[in-house]
């Protein structure tokens, strides 16, 4: 049995965000692969919860008129990685969440949980937020539209206010279209582990491949929460397509991290990791983008 | 806390309970309908001995509320037995490949198998090494038991 203070299961979004307005106290509960294991160990015991795990209406991927990527919030990893608009437009995303724990964390897991609970080695932040995510959040006061890249205030704080909620994931169609995009998870073990450190990348070419047109990159565990290295996304732009563009990217994104010394691993591993893994997510998108070395 | 009335299917049956909303569906399973395959190993996601298929996918029923099993299919192990009680191709080959030692981990693993031997495309061993990747093991070493799931597999797909 959990313990909880209690548990409301609203059965509409709009219950949803009068029960979130009437105890701004109580926690969301999504998948719970987070707040239930923290409840069971005794951190979050004696909560009250909204159980909004059964709101279908936000569940799914879609694509609007203007071509953005909708993502609703309570999509689970592997409908995520197995949705064919995700696996058309933005594999990368499909990749990253095919990394998160196990086949069954990935049947529960959701990605607005994944974003919500603001830790910085989430797997889908890093990618996230190099496409640009910008984030629709809900009360009973309306709507707020917040990119993704000021989302995150501090490890597992985020900019929800007590009384809101997530309901929706957006991918303008400016940040994903003709990108080609890879994710480097390094973890100690193959599954069920969380990311060491985390290294997402993705890039336009020019239409003969030779030159970089645009290049995002960000990363999980490099600071306290996941951050874009804008330097080296800078120093990227425009850059030709050969041997020395990774060590463009590797040497501009150290300036742009604060990694930490952890039980996992020590901040000059991270460092190492910060540039190794740079390197060689920057080679497989541009060899993904049809760039040759 | 009131119990909560759910509806669900459950290992082919149409199921009425009324449950705490505050119980996993594994203490459900095993406390009200006496589905004992289903094992409480670390009740916390991380074992996959409490492995059960809702709507055809692989969950932890350890930290699955059960009252967000209403309106579901649920399956367990029990489930996979012929009227007769006869036990099923998959679990015949764990006992025919070795793959049970203590035997714990075992209905989870073969309910973590059930979309590889279900599936109409054939699994690499590295692809059922992941889709068992959520399911421990402290006694076989996990080879056997790629060996009993490929088994099943090669056979189902030559039997169609």
């Amino acid at each position: 049995m959990y313990d909880f203070e209690k548990i409301y299961q609203p059965k509409t979004i709009e219950q949803a965000l009068k029960l979130k307005a009437e105890h701004p106290e109580a926690l969301i509960l999504a998948g719970g692969s987070d707040i239930l294991i923290k409840t069971r160990s005794g951190k979050l015991a004696g909560s009250t919860v909204i159980s909004i795990y059964g709101l279908d209406e936000l569940r799914g991927v879609c694509i609007e008129d203007d071509g953005t990527i909708l993502i609703r919030p309570l999509t689970s990893f592997s409908h995520i990685t197995a949705n064919p608009i995700i696996a058309k437009y933005i594999p990368v995303l499909g990749e990253a969440v095919d990394q998160v724990g196990g086949p069954q964390i990935r049947n529960i897991g959701t990605i607005g949980g994944n974003i919500c609970n603001g830790v910085t080695s989430a797997d889908s932040a890093s990618t996230l937020k190099a496409y640009d995510a910008v984030l629709e959040i809900a009360s009973v006061d309306g709507i707020r539209i917040l990119p993704y890249a000021e989302f995150n205030l501090g490890p597992g704080k985020v900019d929800l206010h007590p009384n809101e909620i997530l309901t929706g994931i957006r991918i303008p169609k400016d940040s994903y279209e003709n990108t080609y995009g890879q994710y480097i998870k390094y973890s100690q073990r193959n599954a069920m582990d969380i990311a060491t450190l985390g290294c997402s990348v993705n890039v336009r070419l020019s239409a003969d491949c030779k030159t970089v047109e645009r290049l995002r990159i960000a990363f999980g565990v490099a600071a306290p929460t996941p951050i874009r290295a804008l330097s080296a996304e800078k120093a990227a732009t425009g850059a030709q397509v050969n041997e020395s563009l990774m060590e463009t990217v590797a040497s501009n994104a150290i300036l742009d991290v604060n990694p930490r010394t952890s039980w996992r691993a020590s901040k000059e591993f991270r460092m190492q990791l910060i540039s190794e893994l740079s390197r060689r997510a920057t080679r497989a998108a541009v060899e993904k983008a049809g760039g040759k070395f | 806390m009131d119990k909560q009335k759910i509806t669900f299917t459950l290992n082919h049956e149409k199921r009425e309970e009324y449950i705490d909303p505050r119980a996993s569906l594994s203490e459900v399973l095993r406390g009200e309908f006496s589905l004992t395959s289903v094992k409480h190993g670390c009740n916390v996601g991380e074992c996959g001995a409490c492995t059960v298929l809702i709507d055809g996918e692989t969950f932890n029923s350890c930290i699955y509320l059960a009252i967000w099993a209403d309106g579901k299919d649920v399956l367990t192990l029990e489930g996979l037995s012929d009227v007769n009680g006869n036990i099923s191709d998959i679990q015949q080959a764990f006992i025919d490949e070795g793959a049970i030692q203590c035997g714990f981990c075992t209905p989870g693993f073969i309910m973590s198998s059930l979309p590889i031997i279900e599936s109409p495309r054939t699994f690499t061993r590295d692809e059922i090494r992941k889709q068992i990747s959520g399911n421990f093991c402290r006694c076989t070493g996990y080879e056997t038991i790629v060996n009993a799931i490929e088994k099943t597999a090669n056979s189902r797909h030559k039997a169609k």
